[in-house]
């Protein structure tokens, strides 16, 4: 059975998702984000895995959220208080994400999942630096890769001064 | 301790309510809100199982997923600020110059 601490994770994990979606106003629905990203923070440690933890609320509770925050702060006022949706979808949406949860629901509650419990020790994190270092080692070197090209990818995109739509001019 | 049943849960509600704001939502922001959920909703699923096996290569594969989301989003909110400056509106409807 989940214990308290789960719950109340559970609780804020997934109730500030819905808020970082249906918040009016961006500013407040990207701070909702950043509580859903350190839920799942949360969930980490209680799963025995800190260093995933600890990388998650820097990755993304630190610079993630704080990126996402700058960009909303470079839009324009009215923008940020505008809630764009298309009415007719709302519902058809609401309707699609609970026939998902309740079949994937079903199908998780249904296999074998349930019965599967451990007691054994948790993984030690100088098993994931071995895996690291060892195996997936030129994995490791194409991830360093695609992060500088995409960083710098982003720079040349967010700098280019030459961007102008022919309706503005 | 909670069993493997509940994070699993916790991820199917986390992936139903990305979907939801994907379907439904105009705002590119706020897509990317959506597409950070269901991407956070896989890599809790990755280090529940690989708790639950054991096996520690859940935690490897989820710290490889959270710095490709990295990159993911650097490239995300830097194409959010090119079609801001074309179209200084965020809807998604608007952004229509690639369609013939």
């Amino acid at each position: 059975m989940a214990d308290i601490a789960f719950l109340a994770l559970a609780v804020i994990t997934i109730g500030s998702a819905i808020a970082a979606l249906e918040m009016r106003s961006l500013i407040y629905g990207s701070i909702a984000l950043m509580g859903t990203l350190g839920g799942v923070a949360g969930f980490f440690f209680l799963l025995d895995a800190p260093f995933v933890a600890l990388f998650q609320i820097a990755v993304y509770v630190g610079s993630i959220a704080v990126l996402i925050l700058f960009t909303v702060m470079l839009v324009k006022r009215e923008l940020i208080f505008k809630k764009i949706e298309d009415p007719r979808r709302k519902f058809a949406g609401i309707g699609l994400m609970l026939v998902m949860m309740v079949a994937l629901g079903a199908v998780f509650i249904d296999s074998g999942i349930k019965t599967i419990t451990t007691d054994e020790p948790p993984v030690n994190f100088r098993d994931i630096g071995a895996d690291f270092v060892m195996y997936y080692w030129p994995a490791l070197i194409l991830m360093g890769l695609i992060l500088a090209g995409s960083v710098t990818g982003a720079l040349v995109l967010a700098r280019r001064e030459d961007v102008e739509n022919e309706r503005t001019n | 301790m909670s069993e493997l049943i509940d994070f699993t849960l916790v991820s199917v509600a986390l992936l139903g309510i990305g979907i939801y704001g994907l379907a439904v939502k105009r705002n590119f922001i706020r897509m990317l809100f959506a597409i950070e959920i269901i991407i956070n909703a896989a890599n809790l699923n990755l280090v529940a199982f690989g708790r639950f096996l054991p096996h520690s290569g859940g935690q490897t594969l989820a710290l490889f997923s959270i710095a490709i989301a990295a990159a993911e989003v650097a490239v995300g909110l830097s194409l959010i600020i090119v079609a801001y400056r074309m179209y200084h509106n965020v809807d998604i409807a608007d952004f229509r110059s690639l369609k013939g």
